[in-house]
């Protein structure tokens, strides 16, 4: 095994882009070494440490979307990368806005991360640009908003399939605007 | 021609849609598509404490619940920093593996009905029950079994007999895999389904992040319980095989042979729990893990801890951290995304089963519509983990 560190991988970052500013997450029980970068040089980071024959992070083991509201800005995407030949893991995070919710894809670096990113999309609607298809993974396609946000509840959604509306071709009314349904009683 | 395969098919193992073009026979493009099973567990963790997610997990990879439950054990004890204690960790490596014994004997069972050799899913079923009755010996449930917790076990191992049963298990096991193998290895028609079919090479797997035997069967040596060992794992002895050319056959050998490791492991894990005798199956730190019921009934500070564990749970620090274990289908990890309160902020699930089903589309095109269904028992997934 190579004796590849985080510190060493954070003196490479450094060195290579000296106009990006690296940041360590700092924190008692942060477990994992974790760096915030940059949207826009995220690509471009991603690349090098693909490709650096010392560094070599030749998968990305997963990514995802975190929301982080009322914090300002409000969403995270955490990059988990390994490399196997120095046996190391490297969490790379972009802090994203809520009024720019925008990250490069990283599909073209890794072909996995597709459908990672269409889960952060379909969890978070985080956009990621230059996504070959960037469409709902789990949730249905017609699904409205998006579940893991914070200010999404967990329940009391409108059923999506139901046999006793009165109005079956609107498959989803408006619960409120249902009038109560008439029984009838009869004496014996 | 576009057809439909799934998501009502037996061979897509659950609720799989694979939407195929075709040219004849030959498959131009086959897109997978999932989430019938989405029940948004994620969504589900941020509601619930730690503890109260547990039984959550046995339902995603719902063929290794106590894999899925040790995931997320180790990633919680990683948050709070602690260990659990040795004899709850060979507990944890001995069940893990017949855990892997019983899922491989479902994955070879299935894979081998689809394929049409019939006999040997019968076969594999036995062997899976007795695990399944393992399970069942120890904690009373046969597949939701949510026997670990975090900083060590549920409850101790049963006084008596259960090594005994587990140890005749695992020496008989290995004669049992001679049978599978006698069905299977050299059968001609198994050969002819399975060789050169669905190849992945290295690269491909890599780039597409697969993991476990699936990657493994492309030749690369990448065993989360060499590489990065939990729970013990480097003292165990036991070797990762690996094939050579990334077909089908090779990820069924991968697997057979792993099944033959796993037996040794759980042997040695047998042997280290008789060594190591009877003793602390849970960390002491009652600040986030139950005290003994015993204590309970005499201590004052334990009925507090009692309560307040009961009432609201443990209070992780604020933090994150993420924890990966080797599975049987590949990497499974959890990250944790902790403010503090008892109740996770973020939960996020990295299933093997997810990430190796991407591998798919390069696996059968330009290949037959009958080796989609060769390709998708060789992947060995299980859908209650991909859509979560």
């Amino acid at each position: 095994m190579s004796s590849l560190t985080h510190e060493r991988v954070e003196q490479r970052l450094r060195e290579q882009f000296p106009g990006v500013s690296f940041e360590r997450q700092a924190g008692p029980a942060v477990r994992d070494f974790t760096l915030y970068l940059p949207v826009d040089s995220l690509v471009e980071v991603c690349t090098f440490l693909r490709d650096d024959p010392e560094l070599d992070f030749a998968m990305l083991s997963w990514l995802g979307g975190v929301d982080y509201l009322p914090r300002d800005p409000r969403f995270e995407v955490v990059y988990s990368l390994l490399s196997l030949s120095a046996n190391l893991r490297l969490h790379l995070k972009v802090r994203v806005a809520d009024e720019q919710l925008r990250v490069p894809s990283v599909v073209r670096v890794w072909p996995t991360a597709d459908w990672h990113e269409r889960e952060a999309f379909d969890f978070y609607g985080i956009e990621f640009t230059g996504h070959p298809e960037l469409i709902r993974i789990l949730l249905p396609e017609d699904w409205v908003g998006w579940p893991l946000r914070k200010d999404s509840p967990l329940g009391y959604e409108e059923v999506a399939f139901t046999h006793n509306t009165p109005d079956r071709i609107k498959p989803s009314p408006d619960l409120k605007k249902l009038a109560p349904k008439k029984v009838t009683y009869r004496a014996h | 021609m576009t057809l439909n395969m799934g998501p009502q098919h037996p061979s897509t193992h659950g609720v799989l849609r694979v939407v195929l073009e075709l040219d004849g026979e030959t498959v131009l493009k086959a897109k997978p598509i999932i989430g019938y099973l989405h029940t948004g567990m994620e969504k589900q963790a941020e509601y619930k404490t730690y503890t109260q997610s547990i039984p959550q997990t046995d339902r995603m990879d719902y063929l290794a619940p106590l894999s899925n439950n040790l995931a997320f054990c180790l990633a919680a004890e990683k948050l709070l920093d602690i260990e659990a204690p040795p004899r709850a960790q060979a507990v944890r490596v001995l069940m893990t593996e017949l855990t892997r014994i019983s899922a491989h004997c479902v994955w070879l069972g299935t894979h081998a009905l689809d394929i049409g050799a019939m006999t040997v899913f019968f076969y594999t079923f036995r062997e899976r029950e007795k695990v399944l009755s393992l399970y069942d010996h120890i904690c009373g449930a046969r597949l939701t079994a949510s026997y670990f917790r975090v900083g060590g076990l549920a409850m101790d191992l049963p006084k008596e007999g259960f090594l005994e049963r587990c140890e005749k298990f695992v020496d008989e096991m290995p004669a049992h895999i001679d049978e599978y193998e006698n069905l299977l290895t050299k059968n001609p028609i198994w050969l002819a389904r399975t060789k050169e079919v669905a190849p992945l090479s290295a690269r491909d797997a890599l780039a597409l992040g697969a993991t476990g035997p699936t990657l493994r069967g492309s030749g690369v040596q990448w065993d989360l319980r060499k590489a990065q060992p939990y729970s013990g794992y480097e003292s165990y002895d036991f070797d990762v095989p690996v094939g050579a050319h990334g077909d089908a056959f090779d990820r069924f050998q991968v697997r057979v042979r792993e099944m033959r490791e796993s037996t040794r492991i759980a042997k040695q894990a047998i042997a280290r729990l008789r060594e190591i005798g009877p003793g602390d199956y849970r960390v002491r730190d009652y600040k986030y893990v139950l005290p003994p019921k015993e204590e309970v009934k005499t201590s004052m500070e334990a009925l507090i801890h009692h309560f307040k564990i009961v009432a609201h749970g443990f209070f992780p620090p604020v933090g994150e951290a993420y924890q990966a274990i080797e599975a049987p289908k590949g990497e499974l990890g959890f990250y944790f995304v902790s403010d503090g309160t008892p109740r996770p902020w973020r939960m996020k699930v990295r299933s093997p089963s997810f990430v190796n089903l991407q591998t798919l589309s390069t696996m059968v095109e330009g290949r037959l519509v009958a080796d989609v269904i060769t390709a998708i028992g060789s992947l060995d997934i299980v859908l209650g983990e991909i859509d979560r």
